[in-house]
């Protein structure tokens, strides 16, 4: 089959609608338009039934054994600001101090810096040089003033699958709430909210071939219950926690694609895992001073993050762009103009976070495009590499290390 | 961001990517930048010893494109020019040259530098040689 260009590789930013999750919204823009909290007639109850059937599905998919335990929201950065801010401001009086780690997810972490400047406490646990957080560092943070602890289920740049189950666990004995963010994690990977003892878990449909726009936040009911201070006052919707009329075409989608997500999630697990191997092997088999970011085995199937030392990343995306949509930790494809505190979390030395690229492959991916990825991927570095001065340093026998930096 | 066609130019064909020895007398080198900053440039110039005059330029660069495209311009610019026409080179020039974005100011920044850099170490080089400085004033 011929390449069809470009090759979209940036699947951890976003995913195509998968064309049957388009079919499924299609009617309820036109024909079955109806409000799902008008009570009183047809079209009410046509567009609460495809609510609640959307919602059996996404809670169907994270093993949430009631439905009503999932709360429509516009995406994963909503899900996750009602989540902190939600449980900071319900459980004030009873404490003051969050748990988290260094690499949530901006939503996660600029909440957090929020609520520090209203007279909250949070610690910021550190991670690995795997990315792994150490349950027992996340045990040392609890204070009797804790109320929350928030970590991500698996990590947006490195991939990095936290062990979850061991944080619910502790959470429960400890009788706090835990909150993760698997936006990035729900669809591709197993989740089960009660198995793995998860109290509050944000997640969005983009990310799992559904539409832009909506997302959800698990809030269990059983076992504690949790509650929850609103951020959008209202009609009283979603069990009083997110007034705003559902978005009935979006929770659809949302829906059927969490359906297909849970049918095909074995295989396509398996699949994208062989093609993420193979475009691994292949980069890290014909460059040298390539190395890894996260850990080899605890990581989303679709998920790959190399630095490639002595060339830019910035670069390297400019030298592909025309052809493949890859993404970053450069410092010049952020907006904050700071290369990626997740990989400089890892302990890595910010020049590597600025050679950071990370290939993240989606359901829509073929062998051959993986193939024609590695072997242009390779090709750019090499020719960057041609023309950095830190090469030739390196290759000369200079310790980069060794040399007075002038910065800017 | 999409890039103006002049910094894909140069990325896409860089123009003298490469290095002299820097020993040499005439040679002068300029490595600016920092590796944890995402930038380093080194730039050089070959200089007749007689008329004073770049005959040839050189450099290699670790950064973004318009890091590339504006060291890439800088040794186009600087071959022909005598040492005091090179010193006269401005971050501005670069910037409306190449439309650079105003955050990547700080590229064409770099490359002055590593001009200015490259032009003081000749003329170091050269002064503890003995030579005459021609033309330097």
């Amino acid at each position: 089959m011929a390449l069809k260009f470009p090759i979209f590789m940036d699947a951890q930013s976003t995913t195509p609608c998968d064309p049957r999750v388009v079919e499924a919204m299609l009617p309820y823009f036109t024909e079955k338009f109806g409000h799902p909290a008008s009570r009183n007639h047809p079209f009410g109850w046509e567009a609460e039934g495809a609510t609640d059937a959307a919602r059996a599905k996404v809670a169907r998919l994270i093993g949430a054994r009631d439905a009503k335990e999932v709360v429509f929201t516009s995406g994963g950065t909503e899900a996750i600001n009602l989540a902190l801010k939600g449980v900071a401001e319900m459980y004030r009086e009873k404490g003051n101090h969050i748990v988290t780690t260094a690499i949530e997810q901006r939503a996660g972490l600029d909440t957090c810096k929020r609520l520090e400047r209203q007279g909250f406490a949070v610690t910021y646990v550190p991670v690995q040089p795997n990315g792994l957080v150490d349950v027992d560092d996340v045990k040392k943070a609890i204070t009797d003033k804790t109320i929350l602890i928030s970590v991500m289920f698996a990590n947006n740049e490195i991939g990095t699958i936290q062990d979850i189950a061991a944080i619910g666990k502790l959470a429960k004995e400890k009788g706090i709430i835990f909150h993760t963010d698997a936006t990035q994690a729900v669809g591709k990977i197993p989740i089960d909210v009660e198995t793995m003892g998860i109290d509050l878990l944000s997640c969005t449909a983009h990310l799992l071939y559904g539409p832009k726009g909506v997302g959800a936040l698990y809030v269990r009911r059983k076992g504690p219950r949790v509650r929850l201070a609103p951020m959008i006052d209202g009609g009283g919707h979603e069990r009083g926690m997110r007034s705003g009329t559902l978005p009935v075409p979006l929770i659809v989608g949302f829906g059927r694609a969490a359906e297909i997500c849970e049918e095909s999630m074995p295989a396509e697990r398996a699949r994208l895992a062989k093609l993420r191997d193979r475009l691994q092997d292949t980069i890290l088999g014909s460059v040298d001073e390539a190395f890894l970011n996260g850990d080899p085995e605890r990581r989303l199937p679709h998920n790959l993050n190399i630095s490639f030392a002595y060339v830019e990343g910035e670069s390297v995306l400019m030298g592909l762009n025309k052809e493949t949509a890859l993404s970053s930790g450069s410092a010049c494809t952020s907006a904050t103009l700071e290369p990626s505190y997740v990989i400089a979390a890892l302990g890595a030395s910010s020049e590597l976070a600025h050679s950071s690229i990370r290939f993240s492959l989606h359901r829509f991916n073929t062998e051959e495009e993986v193939d024609w990825v590695a072997r242009r991927t390779i090709e750019v570095v090499r020719r960057l590499r041609d023309m950095s001065p830190l090469y030739e340093l390196a290759k000369e026998g200079v310790d980069l290390k060794s040399i007075r930096w002038k910065a800017e | 961001m999409a890039y103006s066609e002049k910094v894909v130019d140069h990325y896409n064909n860089p123009r003298n990517v490469g290095s002299f020895p820097k020993d040499t007398l005439g040679v002068g080198t300029g490595l600016v930048g920092a590796p944890e900053c995402g930038d380093v440039m080194k730039l050089q110039i070959k200089v007749n010893v007689q008329t004073g005059v770049i005959e040839d330029a050189k450099f290699k660069t670790f950064g973004c494109g318009s890091a590339i495209a504006s060291s890439s311009l800088a040794t186009e610019w600087l071959k022909g020019k005598t040492v005091d026409e090179a010193a006269k080179i401005k971050n501005t020039d670069i910037v409306s040259e190449l439309k650079l974005p105003p955050v990547k100011i700080h590229c064409s920044v770099l490359a002055e530098d590593a001009i200015k850099a490259a032009l003081a170490d000749c003329k170091e080089k050269w002064l503890k040689a003995g030579a005459p400085a021609a033309s330097t004033t």
